[in-house]
């Protein structure tokens, strides 16, 4: 097989596409000398063929996919819901999904999966689905990989939607994967900025890979529905209009879509009584700092005050001081939240992964040179056990409690 | 019982630095180790074969260095290693990379259950693991902390979900991805690590795994990086420090609004 790319014979050795491959992928062993590119590293991306002002870069084209992009219409959102309410998720999406129809000229569509969920189906419309694809039965009253999954397979194949938008969560990415795979479809993971191409109509799908060291622009050029998952928190929740009109479509779904292998026994909701930090607009996290499991009320009380999530540090979770669902980090979770305070947590570049993306950061430490304070919004250089309870006070007065 | 676990070689992502005259990742000299959420998958492969008997596999799909993390695994006691590997692969995204795996596993033939972590640390997309399982038709259980049971034909494991975990019975082959907190990972010991200098690596071109040209690669790949870019360093902002008494109140007051408007 011949190599799927190659620096020709009109380069002129500037060394532009050395400095462009973000993978460190092509070096220059003189300034005189044609550079070369290591394909063991190269991963096809087309930076440097962007960056080579000498047309000097051959890159293979990809295979006509024979796919009718035209047949492909409407803007689809994926509503999620547990035990019948929708996740704040899908309006975040309806929000994000309205820029993108109007951008394409298409329908906002909800598709809604669930039981006795028919009455929901109105709440999609008012906060601005123009169609709900609503598929309710018994089988479909929580979620499973496989049902879901077969159900959203044949929905794509019955109505081809052009662009296919789910949440980022356990339930969207195990969901999605399955489909997108089935319908040969694109599918970007964990968005956070959604555009469409003037030019083209691709969706432009831009995320962070690297535990956000870099972000990359992603777009599906030659099949569809164009599929993304979408970060929670980072897009704006549509408001909700009851006088929006809408189309409800039941979907009639064969008996044999609704079988799953695999069955859930039962369901055991955390006992910690804080909230999903995934879904908390502000996060009170605490790090090895804290020295003991008992003084992590010190930011449940915070926490309380705020109606906050709380979060850790690895350092906490694996000393047992708080479960291992509370962890923001590379081995934990990525949050987006509106503020985020952390709490004598040094700033290990695997917990910034997981949180520099929050609109305000507040650090709380007694080192000043702790990396936190290098994101911080705020960063206060101090004893925890004397501030924290202080901040409490002072925010319970300004919030009324 | 067989157990195959896919496993991704990535940077050691702590060491990836930006070099700041050309705004790219720094890759040289950076160390490359077995993605870390694989460590779980490949201990969890080896725990179910000590309580259960059987075979653990650790496949692989990556450049020839690869084969440097599948020894890694059986150091820590996997029994053999495959690595499938060929130019054809290249720009693989995770719709080529799960087809690639799923034929591979197709020819390794026989197996119960396929492990993999949860997601790795370079691309972050969880999505290759529910994608072999799509490829193989086979059901999934995503995101497994726990693993309650395990016989010849059924698992029962533990599902971590945003509010709470779920009880999953499947049958048997089933694919799973598992985070952190179901184990931890063993260090390789003395007699592994010469069994790791030993063993030979199976490496798998395209034509072994009877890929489909049109599947691999480039060509397999719906999706298409057309821009990679850094991000705007988030900047330190104002610091704080003295008599709490006397800051406090500001940073309060200047707070105030945003969390009014992000009080639940």
């Amino acid at each position: 097989m011949s190599d799927p790319i190659k620096i020709t014979e009109k380069c002129v050795f500037c060394g532009a596409c050395v400095k462009a491959c973000p993978f460190g992928a092509i070096t220059q062993a003189e300034r005189k000398t044609a550079p070369v590119i290591d394909l063991q590293k190269c991963t096809l991306c087309g930076a440097c063929v962007v960056a080579c002002k000498f047309d000097a870069i051959w890159m293979k084209e990809k295979a006509s996919t024979g796919i009718d992009l035209n047949a492909f219409k409407d803007v689809w959102v994926f509503a999620e819901q547990h035990d019948g309410d929708i996740q704040s998720i899908t309006y975040e999406l309806l929000g994000e999904g309205r820029k993108l129809a109007n951008s394409l000229n298409m329908k906002l569509c909800a598709v809604l999966l669930g039981s006795n969920i028919q009455g929901k189906a109105q709440d999609l419309i008012a906060r601005g689905a123009d169609k709900v694809y609503l598929v309710d039965r018994p089988e479909l009253a929580y979620f499973q990989d496989e049902c879901y999954g077969n159900v959203l397979i044949e929905l794509v194949n019955r109505h081809k939607p052009n662009v296919f938008l789910c949440g980022a969560s356990t339930i969207g990415r195990s969901l999605v994967s399955r489909v997108a795979v089935k319908v040969n479809a694109g599918l970007t993971a964990d968005c956070t900025e959604l555009a469409i191409d003037p030019k083209t109509l691709n969706l432009l799908q831009t995320r962070p890979a690297f535990g956000g060291n870099i972000m990359a622009t992603i777009e599906t050029p030659a099949s569809r529905p164009q599929m993304a998952t979408v970060r929670h928190k980072v897009m704006k929740e549509s408001v909700a209009n009851p006088t929006h009109k809408g189309e409800i479509s039941m979907e009639a779904i064969a008996e044999v879509l609704l079988q799953s292998k695999a069955h859930r026994l039962k369901f055991i909701p955390e006992v910690e009584s804080t909230m999903n930090i995934a879904e908390a607009n502000i996060i009170v996290s605490g790090g090895r700092g804290l020295q003991s499991v008992e003084n992590f009320k010190l930011l449940r009380n915070l926490a309380d005050v705020l109606g906050a999530g709380v979060g850790a540090s690895r350092a906490a979770v694996d000393s047992n001081w708080i479960p291992y669902s509370h962890q923001v980090g590379q081995t934990g979770k990525t949050v987006c939240p509106k503020i985020y305070f952390a709490v004598g947590i040094s700033g290990q570049i695997q917990h910034l992964a997981g949180m520099q993306s929050s609109d305000i950061i507040i650090a709380i430490n007694k080192d000043p040179d702790a990396p936190i304070f290098k994101v911080a919004t705020y960063g206060i250089v101090g004893d925890l056990f004397t501030i924290v309870p202080k901040l409490t006070a002072e925010f319970k007065k300004i919030l009324g409690k | 019982m067989r157990y195959i676990v896919c496993i991704k070689q990535v940077p050691e992502t702590t060491d990836v630095k930006i070099n700041p005259a050309t705004n790219t990742l720094m890759r040289d000299g950076v160390v490359s180790i077995i993605n870390p959420f694989d460590m779980y998958a490949i201990e969890e492969g080896l725990r179910l074969k000590a309580l259960h008997g059987g075979t653990v596999t650790v496949l692989s799909m990556g450049p020839p260095q690869a084969e440097n993390a599948l020894r890694e695994a059986i150091a820590m006691g996997a029994d053999d290693g495959i690595l499938v590997s060929d130019r054809a692969f290249a720009g693989s995204d995770t719709w080529a990379t799960s087809y690639t795996l799923s034929m591979a596993i197709r020819k390794i033939g026989t197996y119960d259950l396929i492990i993999c972590g949860k997601q790795a640390s370079d691309g972050d997309t969880a999505q290759v693991g529910p994608g072999i399982a799509v490829h193989l038709d086979l059901p999934q259980i995503t995101y497994v902390r726990k693993i309650e049971s395990l016989d010849e034909k059924t698992i029962v494991a533990e599902r971590l979900m945003e509010n709470g975990y779920e009880v999953i019975q499947s049958p048997l082959p089933c694919v799973l991805t598992v985070v952190k907190e179901i184990n931890e990972p063993r260090l390789p010991s003395l007699k592994g690590k010469m069994a790791a200098k030993k063993a030979v690596i199976q490496t798998w071109k395209a034509a072994d795994i009877n890929g489909d040209p049109k599947c691999l690669g480039l060509d397999g790949s719906p999706t298409k990086v057309v821009k990679i870019f850094t991000p705007a360093p988030r900047k330190g902002g104002q610091i704080f420090q003295g008599d709490p008494d006397e800051f406090i109140p500001e940073i309060v007051a200047k707070m105030k609004d945003a969390v009014l408007g992000a009080a639940q």
